[in-house]
Parts: structure tokens; sequence; C-alpha cells
């Protein structure tokens, strides 16, 4: 194994020590604890904070962990761990004053220095669970570009925009990094298990919680600040007012990262969020370029390698003009085109099987990005 | 005195001879039925009193013991009235016992002695031919239903006294001409499919579905026509043969729907609505009844909602769709009922209904879609072959004309295409076998290299592979050709289900 990473005994302990405090520090929540500070407490102190009439005995129970069967158990789970104390530890993490102290990670180990690597660039997309259409293929066609031009993309795998960006970041070959809310081994949201496979045999998937441990609503939190300490820049794709997304935003800011932010309609709900971090500064993305000036600085970006592929029959390339011009439909497509219904049928499926448009629900195209 | 009347039973949709024995001897008053008979054949005791006592013939006060022969064949419906009625007479000495030979009776009886139509006269028809038996009196509403059938006389009579008058004294009710055969002229309605506006990739997904005997999915937001698309499927099918017609009439005349004319001279649509039980959906019953599966047989089975349909009534739907018949087992007996029918499924793209609406947002989770691609994934969508993707018209489709296409020209279109599938393997292209397809439908290189790559790239799943096929025989045979070109599996891509149903974007 090419990981040479080691996770030290205090590290472990402090893990070990989260993963049991997870309900406890869920309640703390709700009474209005604020998280960063809480997991920026040492142990001795967050024990204090949140163990109420635990305490004690959780106290002896942490005196008595049996750190090497941590290890052991991390193995099992087919996890290695790292540590504040550890070389393979990504440095830019330690920026944060409440950076995990133990980090599992599963997957391509290999990859892991990558984005412990200073001078390389990552990029966080993080937005809607609930996304529209548009927002979750702006999401796959940056994860995919960004692949191609060699920068890591981190992510949360949740649904929507998290998991589109990871797996678009996954068919552009690029290195796609899970941060999970639950154990490194544990698959959540569970609809994304194939996702979380693809990820685990051609990507990162790591965590601060021990293997096993089942996400609460306070590790969702937790997590985006590990992706917002990783990434060098945030993208955020569609965010509503209150979003999750704009926490990361957030954290990342206090972080002295960057933010950008993909522009969305200014009447929908569902972008007011990252609407409002364009106006207050973020950086404005369109595209892959946007992100790739912002991150290297104009004109000094690695270029794209686009797919070149196949040279397009002159029709479909008018189709696809067309398409793009705002004629989805079949029927708009046949009356822009003068060809007949089936002829543009039989264009659009050349089209979608060469990937440049998707059929969607009500007779609709749309071209992928 | 003992009397002999013939009359029939239905049994599936068809009929058994039944031997109606009565006999009259002295003692205490009684009126018993016996036979296997169910609760309709018991209460035929109270009705065949009143309506001898009410046609002005005296009901002897004896011992009547009537018998339904042969006594292990389980007896339904009220069918065997007229005939008990007549063996009392009979048996009293009011009809000739000759006229009996000569004749078998069924029907209804009313309280006031008029016959009443019931259910299965075509097949009681048939049955009295192939016995033999060169006269039947049926009630007068089924007569000419009766009459589709040669070689039986065919007499309707619309009361017991006019039964009586025909056996006793010979006086014969006017005879019944056979209604029409099936008209050219495709549907019972006056739908056409040039009402259609806009929507002309439908229209046509419509055609090859019609051309090929493909199932067919429509999914679309609610108000987008689905339900008007598939009124609209009948009309362009080819109209029924008159054997065809027959073997419809016979499934509905069992069920009690026969038209008034007699003869189902359409091809059927059948809407169930989705609380429908299995039952409901392909028959059954302690006597078992035709379902509407049978109902649709040789046309349309339509089911809206899809997914709102019961997990175990769309299960039955199973065998009927591949087999064209469904059995119904019984202890005492197996009844079989054709369902060679098309279905024609509709469904919202998601459970609000809205994804993919131009003017309502969806408001579905992808924890939704997901559920609802669930429910209609499963062994009913592997029998559809065909996609529509149906939108609501724009504005100016709505004002514009309708389509170009009217019902005949489309069935016009229709029936050549079928008439080729039919010279080429015996049967539509909807209904070809793994084998069939490799030897009938292989596509040129261009298509091979087109279906390779959307099975590659996860666009379609194996048996997909053999839907696209068929669906592409189809278009090719529409377009009058005998290769199956890339043109045509591009077409017949563009109509696949296949993780495109409740799908989701990324």
């Amino acid at each position: 194994m090419t990981f040479g990473g080691a996770a030290c005994d205090a590290c472990l302990r402090r893990a070990w020590l989260l993963g049991r405090l997870s309900g406890h520090i869920e309640i703390a929540r709700r009474a209005h604890a604020v998280l960063p500070e809480l997991l920026a407490l040492p142990s001795s102190r967050l024990l204090a904070a949140v163990g109420g009439t635990y305490r004690e005995e959780i106290e002896a129970q942490l005196a008595r962990v049996d750190i090497e069967e941590q290890r052991r158990k991390a193995i099992t789970a087919g996890l290695a761990v790292t540590c504040r104390h550890d070389e393979a530890y990504p440095p830019q993490l330690r920026d944060a004053g409440d950076a995990p102290a133990a980090l599992y990670v599963a997957g391509r180990l290999e990859a892991l220095p990558q984005i412990a690597d200073p001078d390389q660039r990552t990029i966080a997309i993080v937005g809607a669970r609930r996304a529209s259409r548009e927002g979750l293929e702006v999401a796959r066609a940056l994860g995919r570009d960004l692949a191609l031009a060699g920068v890591p993309v981190i992510s949360g795998m949740a649904l929507g925009v998290d998991a589109a960006a990871q797996r678009g970041a996954l068919d552009g070959g690029g290195l796609s990094v899970a941060v999970l809310g639950g154990g490194a081994d544990v698959a959540y949201p569970p609809s994304k298990a194939r996702l979380h496979d693809a990820l685990l045999e051609r990507g990162l998937v790591v965590s601060e919680l021990p293997p096993g441990t089942s996400p609460r609503r306070w590790t969702f939190p937790a997590r985006n600040r590990v992706i917002a300490a990783l990434a060098d820049l945030t993208v955020v794709v569609e965010a509503a007012e209150r979003s999750g997304s704009l926490i990361t935003a957030d954290l990342a800011l206090r972080l002295g990262r960057d933010v950008a932010a993909v522009p969305g309609s200014v009447v929908s709900p569902q972008t007011a969020g990252s609407n409002a971090l364009l106006r207050d500064g973020a950086t404005l993305v369109r595209g892959v370029d946007d992100v790739l000036d912002a991150l290297y600085g104009a004109g000094a970006a690695p270029s794209v390698p686009r797919g070149a592929g196949e040279t397009l029959e002159p029709q479909l390339v008018e189709m696809l003009d067309v398409i793009r011009s705002g004629h989805t439909t079949i029927e708009a497509l046949a009356t822009a085109t003068g060809d007949d219904v089936s002829t543009v049928l039989i264009g659009l499926t050349e089209l979608e099987l060469r990937g440049l448009v998707q059929r969607e629900p009500g007779g609709r195209y749309a071209v992928r990005l | 005195m003992l009397a002999r009347v013939t009359t029939f039973a239905i049994d599936g949709i068809e009929s058994r001879r039944v031997t109606v024995e009565v006999d009259i001897r002295q003692g205490l008053p009684a009126f018993n039925v016996v036979g296997l008979g169910d609760k309709a054949v018991r209460e035929a005791r109270e009705r065949v009193r009143a309506a001898i006592l009410n046609s002005g013939f005296a009901f002897p006060q004896a011992r009547i013991t009537a018998n339904l022969a042969p006594a292990y064949l389980r007896k339904a419906g009220p069918g065997f009235d007229l005939a008990i009625a007549v063996g009392v007479l009979a048996a009293a000495g009011a009809i000739p016992p000759e006229a009996l030979t000569r004749w078998a009776v069924f029907g209804e009886l009313s309280l006031g002695g008029q016959l009443r139509p019931c259910g299965g006269t075509l097949a009681v028809a048939e049955g009295a031919a192939q016995c033999g038996i060169p006269g039947l009196v049926v009630p007068e509403e089924r007569g000419p239903e009766a009459a589709l059938v040669s070689g039986v006389d065919v007499a309707a009579a619309d009361s017991l006294s006019a039964v009586v008058r025909l056996l006793a004294q010979g006086e014969h009710p006017p005879p019944v001409d056979p209604p029409p055969g099936p008209q050219a002229g495709a549907a019972e309605t006056d739908v056409d499919l040039a009402d259609v506006r806009g929507q002309e990739h439908v229209t046509n997904g419509l055609i090859i579905a019609a051309a090929g005997g493909h199932n067919l999915l429509m999914s679309g937001s609610p108000g987008t026509g689905k339900t008007m698309l598939a009124r609209r499927l009948p009309t362009i099918l080819p109209p029924l043969e008159h054997e065809e017609a027959l073997e419809v009439t016979r499934i509905h005349s069992v069920a009690g729907l026969t038209p008034p004319s007699g003869l189902v001279a359409f091809r059927p649509f059948r809407a169930p609505h989705h609380t429908i039980s299995a039952p409901g959906l392909v028959g059954g019953g302690t006597v078992p009844v035709p379902g509407e599966a049978s109902l649709a047989h040789l046309g349309v089975l339509f089911l809206d909602e899809l997914s709102e349909f019961s997990r175990g009534a769309l299960e039955a739907l199973r065998q009927p769709l591949e087999d064209g018949r469904v059995a119904i087992v019984r202890s005492q007996r197996t009844a079989v009922y054709p369902t060679r029918f098309m279905l024609v499924a509709a469904t919202n793209p998601c459970p609000c209904g809205y994804a993919g609406d131009d003017h309502r947002r969806c408001a579905c989770t992808a924890a939704d879609h997901a559920k609802h691609r669930r429910k209609l994934s499963g062994p009913l969508l592997d029998r559809i072959d065909v996609l529509l993707d149906v939108r609501r018209p724009s504005a100016a489709e709505l004002a514009g004309a309708g389509t170009s296409t009217s019902s005949q020209e489309a069935r016009e279109r229709v029936i050549a295409a079928r008439e080729r599938q039919l010279h080429r393997a015996g049967r539509c292209n909807g209904h070809l076998t793994g084998t069939e397809i490799r030897h009938f439908a292989a596509p040129d290189d261009r298509g091979a290299r087109m279906l390779r790559r959307a099975y590659e790239d996860g666009h379609i799943s194996a048996r997909g592979h053999h839907r696209v096929l068929r669906v592409a025989r189809t278009v090719a045979d529409l377009a009058g050709r005998d290769d199956v070109l890339g043109q045509d599996v591009a077409l017949a891509l563009s109509l696949r289900h296949d993780h495109a149903v409740g799908r989701e974007a990324a």
C-alpha cells in the first residue's frame, strides 16, 4: 500500500469520543450550542459540555478504549486513518481551529497526497439537494470538466448537486472526493450507494468519524467544515436562503478560502442563497473556465481537454444549435428546422447517443453541457 | 307426468347442454329445483310460478320437481327460468312433448311473464347448432345476436305466452335478420385522430404502436390528453374481421354487455378504474365471469394512472399479456377466456404529475421520483415496447388546425404494415419472439452500431434491445421496407422506455 499514514493514539481516542458523544452533541445542538466551538473544545471540556449525567461513565470508557482494536476495526472496514500529527494529513485542514483530529480515508488511498499537496488546487462543489435539472446538469458538467483539467473535486455525496458533481468528476476520470457525515464506510444517503461504491473504487471517501458511525443532524455541518477547509475554492450551485451549502460557503470564507457561485434566476427561491453570495462578492461562475481563472488567475489556467471525438454531420450541428436557442420540444424543432417529426427524432437519437442531448419528461430534449 | 326441455348453461365463453326434467305427481303441493344451481336458479321457482299464473295458465297444485341435468355441472344465473316454466307447462299437458324435441329454450322470466334478455345468448345459439337442435327460443332483444349463428331456427319471443303459442300451436314469431357485419368505419364513437392538436410525434407513435401491435405507455402531466389519445387508438386499428367480431361478441354476451344490434362490430375499448381488483381485471368469481382484460380482447385495454393500480391486479395481467388468454381455475372446472388486447397505459411523469411541465413546477423530491419509478417498473413494463412523452400543446398548436393525419389515413397505413408482418411472420411485430427478432428484424450496420452504443452507454437494457428491434421492424414496415435501417433503429430508440420512466436528471 502506498499509503504511509498512521494515526496516533490520542487522535484515535478523540475520534472514538466523537462517535461515542454523537447523540449527546445532537442534544446539545438542540439546546443551541454552537457547533464549531463545541468541536474546537479539547476532549475533557467537550465531555463536560455535552456528557451530562453520563459524563463520568463515558470518561471511564474513554480511559479504557482499546486503541489497537479501533485500528483493527478501521482496517476491517477497509479504512485507513491519518491524524493531525501525521504527514499524510492534508495540511490545509489544520487551518481550521476545529479541524478533525483523525481522518478516516477509504478508496484510492494513493490519491490522498493529491489533495494534501499544497501546490495542487482543489475545488468543492456544493449545492441544493433538491436542485433543478439545469442545476444538476451544471454541477455534473463542472465536476467533469474540472476532472478533465486535473483538479480534484470535493463534495458531500448528498442528493442533488453534490452527487451530480461527484458523478461528473468520476466520469471525467479525475479525483472525486466525498466527505461524509457518517463513517466513511456508511453509504449515506442510501440511494447513493452505487456512487459510494464507485468512489471507493476510483475516488476517495473521508470522514472524521469512526467506521460504522451513523450520520446525525450535527454531523452534516461538521462535515461541511471539512469540505470548506479541504478546498481552495468552494463553488455553490443552487442554494436557497437557508441552505446547508451557505454554511459551507460561510465556513470557507472564515478560513480565508474563496467562494464562487453559479448565478440563478432572480425569481426562483431555490437560487436566492447562491445569488446572495454573488451580490456579496463571490466569484461568478458561468462554466469551468471561470472556475479555473479563479483558481489559477486569468489566463494561467490549464486548458480543459475538450472531447474532440467524432465530428458531427452538419444537420446535427444545426439541430444542436436550434435546441440551444430554446426549441426544446420535438414539434418546435420540426418547425424550426423544417424537417418532419421522424427526421427530428432520428437526429435527436443520434445526438442522445453521442451524449450531447438528454431526453426529458414531456417530450422535451435538453442540451448536455 | 314427466317433461324434458333442452336448454344451455354458460361455461366460460361456451355453453353446455342442460336438460331440464320436470316431474309432476300427486302429493302435498311443492316446487323443488335440484341440480347444483346457484341462488338465482333456486329463486327461479318464484319467478316461474308468478310468470305462469300471470300469463293466464294454471299452475299445477301438486308435487313438482325440476332437475337440471347433468347434476355435476354448476349452473348459475336466471337463464333457466324459461326452460323450467316450459317444463312445468309441458308436464301439466299444456305443451305437446314433440315440440320439445325440436326446440331448445333460453331466457329469464319476469313475474308478469315477459321474457328478459340474459347474457350468453350467442354461446347458447352456437351450442344449439353444435348439438343439432333445429330451433332455439330466445328473448326478443337477443334475437339478432342468436341469428348470427347459422343452422338454427331462431324464434325471438317476447313473453311466455308467445313461447307457448309457438310450441303448442306452431305460431312462429317474425323471423329475425342477423346484424350487419363489422363495418370498415372503425370506431363506435365519432372520435378521430384528426382531432388531435399539435403533438405530431405522439400521433406518429400511436400509428407505430397500432401497426406493430406494440403495447404502449404514455407519460405526461394531468390534462395533456393521454385519455383522449388512447380513445383514438381503436379508430386506427384494422376493422374487426367477421370471425373476430363473433369472438368479441361471445365474450361481451357472456358478460351481459351485448350492444342492441347484437354484434360487437368495433374493436372494444376498456378503461377500468385503477381501484379495480385482480379478479375484476382478469376474470374470476366462484362461477367465473370474464374480466376487463377479456372484454378488451382484440381491442384496447387502457390503464390510466398505471402506478395507482394494485400490485396484485398488475401481477395478474402477466399471464394474459404473455399467453393471450387467461385460465380461471376453480375446483369444479377451469374457464379459459381469450385476452389478446393491446395494452395502453398512462402515467404521470412523477407523483405530483408536473415533471417536465411548462407551467407548473414539479414538487417531488428525488425520493418521490425513485418511489414512482419502483412502482412502475416490474413485469408489466417488460411487456411494453413504446413510450410516448405527452406534453400540453402550446396555445398556437391548440388554435391551429388538427394534425393532417385522419384516422382513416392512419388506419390504411396500419393495415398495409400489418399485412407485411402477417405475411412475413404470421403475427404482429409486437409478439415476435427472440428468435424471430434475430431472423426478421436484424438491422443494417448503422442500426447495429447505434444499438450497441445505446446498450454500452446504459440507454437500454438487454430486454430493451429486443423491444427496440421489434419497434424498428414496425417502423420499417410502415415505410414499406424489408430491411431495418439505421434510421428505423434511431426512431425506435426515441420511443424506448428503458431508464426513461420516472426518470430524474443526473
